[in-house]
């Protein structure tokens, strides 16, 4: 050694320097620690008040409330079912109209009044959807004409309201909808025990109406999962297929370096932007039917696309490059190095991608209005190319009707949305285990 | 040459180098001392050569034990392992040389107790011929010289010559004057113990050839033209030289 | 001695070499990696390849099974025969070629399937295999050879990558001879294992020598003494010293070889 080293100088590790130092580190890593907590404290409530707020209201939206009143299915109204075959008994009943059904019961009930206007005003008290429910009920049993039944009537979204609370009778009568005779009405209907809050099931099998207390939400729920099928259909082969070519095949060079780039920038495009292209390409120039689930899948799956091609890309780079050396090793050839190794190996992280892709598009809203998926539709869609709507969409036009009954239906239906995507978070996890438990 | 990467490798060969040429050296002394107190019939100095000798013997014992930690512990390859395992060679050999001259030592007293008698020259050559091979394969070990190495090999077969023509001439003093024949034997004897420190240094002149170059000198190749051992001496030949 | 050494000199120059490189070089861009290596490989013996890190040997070792091809900047130039056909014609085709030339990689790398599933897997591929029996007796076979059967019989439906270091290790090796290569080429095949099971890899390779050419590349000199018959020096892409393995360590000709095997480079 040509050199003379300087000698470090001992080191006093108990010097009150050192031992300041010491209080420091240990009072920035609590605070640090404290910190963290807080952050996850604030982000739990929020989501706790989201999740409370939105349960509270929209557990309403899954119970309607009902009358029941004595309603007189007169052969004068309906005419005698022994007396004509099925076929012009079910005419019969379809040409009729149940309100004068409905009318007599309420005149039954109501007998002190006698006016044309109150009397229109008693028969709003009824959802004009109990009309529905008398035929469907003459239809199912004609023997019960000539009878008088007790009917559990679907009331109407304000007299529901009334029943929920939200209409505070306290409050001076202009400000409310429901008007004092109105409520008079309804508390003695109240006190003869005829008002009741029920499950209503209509709400899950039942299409759209401009009416909330007979709004249903299938009819959106169906139109989402034939949107989404569309959707998997065409993103998944696509985006895995192109995910493989990528990152094992194509040769790396600027085109294949840009096509890459565009691939991360498509990620970033706004929604709204592929709505555009959905309207300009499938509807403006392939003609394909407006508001239909075909559209909105094609859509959806060219924003979904960026989605999974990247994340099935990084999990196909994931994959140890020992496993394809080991494979090409023993002299697989490159489709089979991928398909026998490489793409099981990386099927949890795709599938995982593509879940997220379709909880992604489930939840999708703007690129479905562009392609007029936001229509009022009644019908329970039967294909891809019927005129349908989607859940977010659903929830969107309903959060923008002025009914205050729709309020309750709204957050309802976000639950439904909801349920629906820890649903698919859920199917991901337990496909990711199903995989992941074979190695 | 490049030092080891580990300088503590170096610093273990080093050692085990030091305990090498200072055996050498103490062999060298050895056999000097031994001739001088034959040459003055000095018992004493006798008697210090024949002490001496457990010192080469401690050395070899601690070469030894130093060449085995380099084998636990380096796992040494090329050059080096053929240093160390030459270390380990060369040590017993020089040991060797110890030996034959505490032999001498020994041989002095008796020969003191029995009376002078004249030393004959030939010792006197052969003991300073091995002197100086001892003192080149040592050099030759200290400093990595491989032609110096093969030079002492060679100069084994003068060695042999010289002792040939001792054993002759001591011969030929037994039959010129039986009554000292005890004391002449010890004089063969002497002659043949320097011969084997000669050929001592020669293997060890072959161990330094090898540990520096890789090469085993061969066997076959060896110089050997001690006739001793395989001639018949007769008054006849005897009067030819 | 000297002389019985030409004589095995030139009896090593008439066998024929089961692979033979000839002036090969490798190229990784702008890189020269390996500058025109000539090397045999022989049948009944095992070639370590040596040198320190960089020195091209992986890289020759995989130019050897044309592993290589995947690089796309990677260009070899010379020529590497395997029994005379030269293995960079175009006309031979690399998935022949990878099965007759085997690989074991320096980390144990077995496929996340069964034990069975592993080393099935290459007959599978190749259809060396017509019915289950064949496939299970190719199986057998392959695990008793790499030594592994007694330990795995019993349960050759667990993952492969539930085996301990050195199991996967030989599993890896039995995968490779269960589609009955040529040769062998291992990466530093043990340089992830304990003593131990580096020493039954070692066993191992030392039962397969003779049915197979073997090449490996380690990092461990002692390794490299201990299974090989030649040794083969690399330095900065050079082959600096190639010869018997008993030779290179007890009396290596090039000082650039003594001063790597010993410990000297700095």
């Amino acid at each position: 050694m040509s050199k003379e080293t300087t000698e470090f100088k001992p080191t006093d590790w108990q010097s009150p320097e050192m031992k300041a130092r010491i209080k420091r580190r240990y009072r920035k890593e609590k605070s640090f620690r404290v910190m963290g907590f807080t952050a996850v404290i604030i982000a739990a409530l929020f989501l706790v008040t989201l999740l409370g707020k939105i349960s509270s209201d929209g557990i309403y939206g899954f119970f309607q409330t009902s009358i029941d009143l004595d309603v007189p299915f007169s052969e004068a109204v309906i005419g005698n079912p022994r007396d004509m075959d099925a076929d012009a008994f079910e005419q019969q009943v379809m040409r009729t109209n149940m309100l004068r059904l409905i009318n007599d019961a309420l005149v039954k009930e109501f007998p002190e009044v006698k006016s044309r206007r109150d009397r229109r005003e008693l028969i709003r008290m009824v959802s004009s959807g109990a009309r529905a429910q008398l035929r469907d009920m003459l239809l199912a049993d004609p023997s019960i004409v000539g009878t008088t039944q007790r009917v559990r009537l679907l009331a109407s979204d304000d007299i529901d309201q009334v029943r929920k609370g939200k209409i505070n009778p306290e409050e001076a009568e202009a400000n409310r909808k429901v008007k004092d005779r109105e409520l008079a009405w309804y508390n003695k209907l109240v006190e003869e025990d005829r008002i009741s809050l029920n499950f209503h099931t209509a709400f899950l099998t039942h299409g759209d109406s401009r009416d909330p207390e007979m709004a249903g939400i299938w009819g959106a729920t169906v139109g989402s999962a034939l949107t989404l099928v569309v959707t998997l259909a065409i993103a998944f082969p696509i985006g895995v297929l192109a995910a493989i070519y990528l990152e094992e095949f194509a040769p790396k060079n600027r085109l294949t370096d840009l096509i890459e780039v565009n691939i991360n920038n498509l990620a970033a495009v706004p929604s709204i932007v592929f709505g555009l292209l959905g309207l300009a390409v499938f509807l403006g120039v392939m003609h394909l039917p407006r508001s239909a689930p075909l559209v909105g899948g094609l859509t959806l799956a060219l924003m979904t696309l960026p989605t999974i091609i990247i994340a099935s890309r990084a999990s196909i780079k994931a994959v140890p490059p020992s496993i394809r050396d080991a494979a090409r090793g023993l002299g697989a050839s490159p489709m089979q190095v991928v398909f026998h190794h490489v793409v099981p190996l990386a099927m949890p992280g795709i599938l995982t991608g593509t879940i997220i892709g379709m909880a992604q598009a489930l939840g999708e809203t703007a690129p479905l209005l562009m392609i007029g998926m936001v229509a009022f539709i009644v019908d329970i869609p039967g294909g891809v190319t019927d005129a349908a709507t989607a859940l977010p969409v659903q929830i969107f036009l309903w959060a923008d009707s002025p009914e205050r009954a729709f309020v309750e239906k709204t957050s309802a239906a976000i639950m439904v949305l909801l349920f629906f995507l820890i649903m698919m978070n859920g199917l991901a996890i337990w496909l990711r285990q199903k995989f992941e438990r074979q190695w | 040459m490049n030092d080891h990467i580990v300088k503590a490798y170096d610093h273990e060969l080093r050692d085990l180098r030091a305990i090498v040429s200072r055996m050498g050296g103490l062999a060298e002394d050895q056999l000097v001392a031994a001739m001088q107190a034959l040459a003055e019939f000095d018992t004493e100095k006798a008697e210090i050569v024949r002490n001496a000798d457990k010192q080469l013997d401690a050395l070899e014992i601690e070469a030894e034990k130093a060449a085995i930690v380099v084998f636990a512990r380096r796992a040494p390859v090329a050059d080096d392992l053929r240093e160390v395992v030459s270390s380990l060679k060369m040590t017993g050999l020089i040991e060797r040389m110890g030996d034959y001259a505490k032999n001498i030592a020994k041989r002095t007293l008796a020969v003191s107790e029995m009376g002078p008698v004249a030393v004959p020259q030939v010792l006197d050559q052969m003991a300073k011929d091995a002197r100086k091979m001892i003192q080149d394969v040592m050099d030759a070990y200290v400093h990595r010289n491989p032609d110096l190495a093969m030079a002492v090999w060679e100069r084994d077969e003068a060695l042999d010559n010289l002792h040939n023509s001792a054993y002759r001439t001591i011969l030929a003093r037994m039959m010129e004057t039986p009554d000292k024949i005890g004391v002449l034997t010890h004089f063969l004897m002497i002659a043949k113990n320097l011969e084997r420190i000669g050929d001592q240094a020669t293997n060890v002149a072959e161990q330094v050839y090898y540990t520096i170059t890789g090469v085993m000198l061969e066997e076959a190749r060896r110089p050997k033209h001690d006739l001793t051992s395989t001639e018949l001496v007769t008054e006849e030949n005897l009067d030819n030289e | 001695m000297l002389k019985m050494a030409t004589e095995f000199e030139n009896m090593t120059d008439v066998r024929t070499a089961k692979m033979s490189a000839k002036d090969v070089h490798v190229f990784y861009g702008d890189t020269h990696a390996v500058k025109g290596i000539s090397l045999d490989l022989h049948q009944d013996e095992v070639t370590a390849l040596i040198g320190p890190s960089g020195c091209g040997k992986s890289t020759f070792l995989r130019c050897l099974n044309r592993m290589n091809d995947t690089v796309t900047t990677c260009r070899v130039e010379g020529t590497i025969t395997l029994d005379g056909e030269n293995i960079y014609d175009p006309k031979i085709d690399v998935v022949q070629l990878r099965a007759r030339v085997g690989m074991v990689f320096q980390k144990p790398n077995p496929f996340p399937k069964s034990i069975y599933d592993n080393v099935a897997y290459g007959p599978r591929i190749h259809g060396l295999a017509q019915h289950r029996t064949d496939l299970d007796e190719i199986v057998t076979t392959a695990l008793e050879k790499a030594g592994l059967w007694n330990e795995v019989k019993d349960r050759l439906d667990s993952p492969g990558t539930a085996l301990s270091g050195g199991q996967q290790q030989r599993l890896c090796i039995a995968r490779a001879i269960a589609v009955n290569p040529e040769v062998i080429l291992m990466d530093e095949p043990c340089s992830a294992l304990d003593p131990i099971a580096t020493a039954k890899v070692e066993a191992l390779i030392d039962e397969l020598k003779g049915r197979y050419a073997i090449a490996i590349v380690t990092h461990s000199m002692q390794q490299a003494a201990r299974v090989s018959q030649k040794t083969a020096f690399f330095h900065l892409g050079d082959l600096v010293e190639h010869g018997d393995t008993t030779e290179i360590f007890t009396a290596p000709k090039e000082e650039r070889t003594r001063d790597y095997i010993t410990g000297r480079f700095g």
